[in-house]
């Protein structure tokens, strides 16, 4: 599934284009259903279930239910979305950001604060 | 005809909102951001708006990917703020001006931009945390709102020069709208920072001051820049940039800088903030 169209490439970068917004789409609209506090609890005590309900395909329930950053991404999950999924575990941006690098929460922090030194 | 005073744009990021909410604006980390408000406040209160248009982006509010508009223009009485999923408190409605809004609407179908038109429409955190700092705990909002979104969320986006006319076009709306109205416009999100990806916590200074130093007198200078470029440059929402390139495309004439501030970080994003005044 592939518009075939030549792409910039980008370092650690995936544009979400129409390639990944078609095949993120089920992931992402179950992020899209977090914004209900209700919605949020139904995940929380069947968090398999509630992705059967939006008809996760096995790559993105598996990186939902592992809580890997870098994996919803790959299945086509857009940050924007998947930040409401993030919050249900109370992780904010520099826990994602840290995740996603390798590195621990701290020098995840340090880099930033080292970025308004240069 | 109705007057635009000038324009202000600013960072949006939800943490602001907690930040507000706890009070945290003299604490270490935030007072760099927050210290940079009280100038702009002294030149609300001098060029005394009547109405703000707000350009912004969604995040995953109001809009979802089953409808994606590239550019929406909000027509309702009120606009209500509502749960993103991250428990930051929700902030009470603002208050519409329809008659500027089917007036927009009208001028820029004629002109030639095919807007979608939302008669409901939730305003996220982009659209509500800039009045909050511009007007702080001021409840409703002493401004009359008119909310523009522009799609930063899924590519393909509105190229720089696009979204520079765009906002041209807005400014001409306004300024073609019979009423004795004072209107700012203000422009929201960025400056770089990217929150996905092994490049997550990418920031680069020294394009954001040029481009805030560009901004001001030579708004184009942008515009040579594809989108994909801009996200190399300036991160996946560092794109969010368009804001305010479409803000400061609805002024015209004389423009001249009131007050800047940069500060990196807040969360992961380098904040900016630029107050512009027509002459
Ligand atoms: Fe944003």
């Amino acid at each position: 599934m592939s518009s075939g169209k030549q792409k910039r490439v980008i370092p650690g970068t995936t544009l979400f284009d129409g390639d990944m917004a078609r095949k993120g789409y089920a992931l992402n609209k179950m992020c899209f259903s977090f914004n209900s506090a209700d919605n949020r609890a139904e995940f929380l005590k069947d968090k398999e279930g509630y992705c059967d309900k939006y008809g996760l395909n096995a790559e993105q329930k598996q990186a939902v239910l592992s809580l890997q950053v870098l994996d919803m991404l790959a299945a086509g999950g857009n940050a924007y979305y998947l930040a409401k999924l993030g919050g249900i575990f109370g992780l904010d941006m520099q826990d994602i950001g840290a995740q996603q690098t390798g590195v621990t929460k701290d020098e995840f922090k340090a880099k930033l604060v080292a970025a308004g030194r240069k | 005809m109705a007057k635009i005073v000038g324009g202000i744009n600013v960072t949006h990021v939800p943490y602001i909102g907690r930040a507000i909410a706890n009070n945290l604006q003299q604490d270490p980390y935030w007072k760099p951001f927050f210290d940079g408000f009280p100038p702009v406040h002294q030149w609300l209160a001098k060029v005394k708006p009547d109405i703000a248009v707000v350009i912004y982006n969604d995040h995953g509010l109001n809009f979802f990917l089953d409808k994606m508009p590239t550019f929406a223009v909000g027509a309702a009485a009120e606009y209500s703020n509502a749960d993103e999923g991250w428990g930051i408190p929700t902030l009470p409605p603002y208050i519409g001006d329809q008659d500027l809004s089917w007036h927009m609407i009208d001028s820029l179908v004629e002109n030639e931009f095919d807007i979608v038109t939302c008669q409901e429409m939730l305003v996220d955190h982009a659209f509500t945390l800039p009045l909050e700092l511009f007007w702080p705990g001021q409840h409703p909002c002493p401004v009359r709102t008119v909310p523009v979104c522009i799609n930063t969320v899924q590519f393909p986006l509105p190229t720089a020069a696009r979204c520079f006319k765009f906002g041209q076009a807005i400014g001409r709306a306004i300024e073609s709208w019979d009423t004795d109205a004072r209107v700012v416009v203000i422009g929201t999100g960025g400056l770089s920072h990217q929150l996905e990806g092994r490049r997550a916590g990418f920031i680069n200074k020294e394009f954001d001051l040029m481009f805030m130093d560009k901004l001001v007198n030579d708004p184009l200078w942008v515009t040579r820049y594809s989108v994909p470029e801009l996200v190399e440059l300036t991160g996946t929402q560092g794109v969010e940039l368009l804001n305010w390139l479409t803000c400061r495309g609805a002024l015209s004439g004389d423009v001249t800088k009131v007050h800047g501030n940069y500060h990196i970080p807040i969360s992961n994003t380098a904040s900016g903030l630029l107050a512009m005044e027509v002459a």
